[in-house]
């Protein structure tokens, strides 16, 4: 009985790629939309989602938000943003982003010391940036694209190709191997409350901007999945997918041309920036 | 040359360059970092220092965005890039009403993310173009109090009236790709006129929405 217990919250992702898989597979692309071929499983999977989010984690979190004192949120934030940094160093380092990795692991080190076992950021007040790398963003760094928009049940927005590495993932993950049971389970419900509580703002906004608000999340979240792997300098070629919207603007007499990305030669031939 | 006209023509230029540089520079010759820093630090300082608005006042923070950032946006053709081939198809008229609703629910939009600031500060990055590029790109980052920095990127265009921006990067997705998706798919389902009246209401769902308030 107890044993159950214990594994609950791995085995619950487990079930729910399991779903995923077998729905995905049973042939549910029959969508008209040639991006989002799993777009029916997508918006159920949305739908569901959205249900959970509503009815007990946005409450939960909420709660957690405006009752938990703002420095406990912050030291919980602390402690799982150090443990995530520890898998973001090897990211960076299989991505060959060696300042990035070291940084990373004098983040951890200085931060599991000095900052009382991640509890506090002091590596940040230092002025050691924070990276945000997965192995997803690995792969997709050594040329693996990211294949179709899918919607994991509970997992949240994903793409094929993050979602085969979330194995990888969770294997990173040093809080999976954290020896009472208990404590883990608890610290895992922690974390995923903390993190939607960070998300607050966010998600409100979303309601508001959105009019379809699958549409707007499933568009929204590839485009920063990309700009993740760029690290944020996403060439504008790959970004743009359908050559005929380019900007060519009916309504402006003098059409732009489409420019490219900064002409470095043409900044090399006016070394003197005239303001 | 005789030393009298010499003297002459060289007061006379140099009162002729010192009225040029005195004289305030046009406010298209503004560089487009420039621009984006400046309303952005305006818009900023009036959010942190204004009770009114930090108790949530929607309407005070909407005229503050029509008033300080509306003149710099290119609404226009915002609006045509996100409508992709179906701008074409569009008459002027309506042209014009998907513009307008489209800036309506982007002000909207913009009011309400700006009434969450606190004491965030951004950070501009150096830009990267020539000065004859007449299409940039202007890099900024919103340090939170927590996780990692917030991307905040503009792109603008050179036109007749001056420096314009037509779309807007957060977190790595830009506005109009991210509404292109929307825009095609109700185009598609309803017409043009349908995204139109689409756009209508969903404005005047959000104009009688108070600010702040946890949604049910």
């Amino acid at each position: 009985m107890k044993s159950n217990k214990m594994s609950t919250l791995p085995r619950l992702s487990g079930l729910a790629l399991a779903v995923t898989a077998c729905a995905v597979l049973s042939g549910c692309a029959t969508s008209a939309n040639p991006q989002d071929p799993f777009e029916k499983f997508n918006r159920a999977s949305f739908a569901f989602n959205d249900t959970v989010d509503r009815t007990v984690l946005k409450p939960v979190a909420t709660g957690y938000k405006n009752v938990t004192p703002g420095f406990v949120q912050t030291g919980v934030g602390n402690f799982f943003g150090n443990l995530s940094d520890a898998w973001s160093a090897v990211n960076n380092l299989l991505q060959g982003k060696g300042e990035a990795g070291m940084t990373d692991v004098t983040r951890v080190a200085l931060n599991s010391t000095f900052g009382i076992l991640g509890l506090l950021d002091i590596a940040s007040e230092a002025g050691l940036q924070k990276h945000n790398e997965d192995f997803g963003q690995t792969l997709g760094y050594w040329g693996v694209p990211s294949g179709p928009f899918l919607m994991l049940p509970l997992l949240g927005p994903s793409t094929i190709r993050d979602t085969s590495a979330l194995p990888a993932d969770r294997w990173g993950d040093p809080w999976k191997y954290k020896d009472p049971h208990n404590w883990r389970n608890i610290g895992s419900g922690v974390r995923v409350i903390d993190q939607r509580a960070s998300l607050l703002d966010a998600s409100n906004l979303l309601e508001e901007a959105a009019l379809d608000r699958y549409e707007f999340l499933r568009d929204g979240y590839l485009q920063r999945r990309q700009s993740q792997v760029y690290d944020g300098n996403v060439p504008r070629a790959a970004a743009e997918d359908d050559g005929d919207d380019a900007p060519t603007s009916s309504s402006q007499v003098v059409p732009l041309p489409a420019s490219p990305a900064p002409a470095e030669p043409a900044a090399a031939e006016t070394p003197a920036k005239t303001q | 040359m005789k030393p009298i006209a010499h003297l002459i023509a060289t007061v006379a230029s140099v009162a002729f360059a010192t009225s040029v540089i005195a004289a305030p520079a046009p406010a298209t010759n503004e560089a487009p970092d420039v621009l984006v820093k400046r309303i952005s630090a305006e818009v900023i300082d009036t959010v942190k220092s204004d009770k009114d608005i930090q108790a949530g006042n929607r309407n005070k923070i909407m005229d503050l965005v029509n008033s300080k950032i509306l003149p710099y946006v290119d609404a226009e053709k915002m609006t045509a890039q996100a409508a992709g081939r179906f701008w074409r198809q569009a008459t002027p008229e309506q042209q014009k009403r998907l513009s307008e609703e489209f800036r309506t629910l982007l002000v909207y939009t913009y009011s309400g993310a700006l009434s969450t600031i606190k004491n965030e500060t951004v950070e501009f990055k150096p830009m990267r173009a020539s000065p004859t590029d007449t299409d940039v790109e202007v890099r900024s980052q919103v340090n939170v109090s927590r996780g990692e920095p917030i991307t905040l990127n503009y792109r603008l265009a050179k036109g007749d009236g001056g420096w314009k921006i037509y779309d807007i990067n957060v977190l790595g997705a830009w506005l109009v790709e991210t509404y292109k998706g929307t825009f095609t798919a109700e185009i598609n389902k309803s017409g043009i006129d349908g995204l139109i009246t689409r756009l209508a209401e969903r404005n005047k769902q959000l104009a009688s929405k108070p600010l702040n308030t946890p949604k049910k």
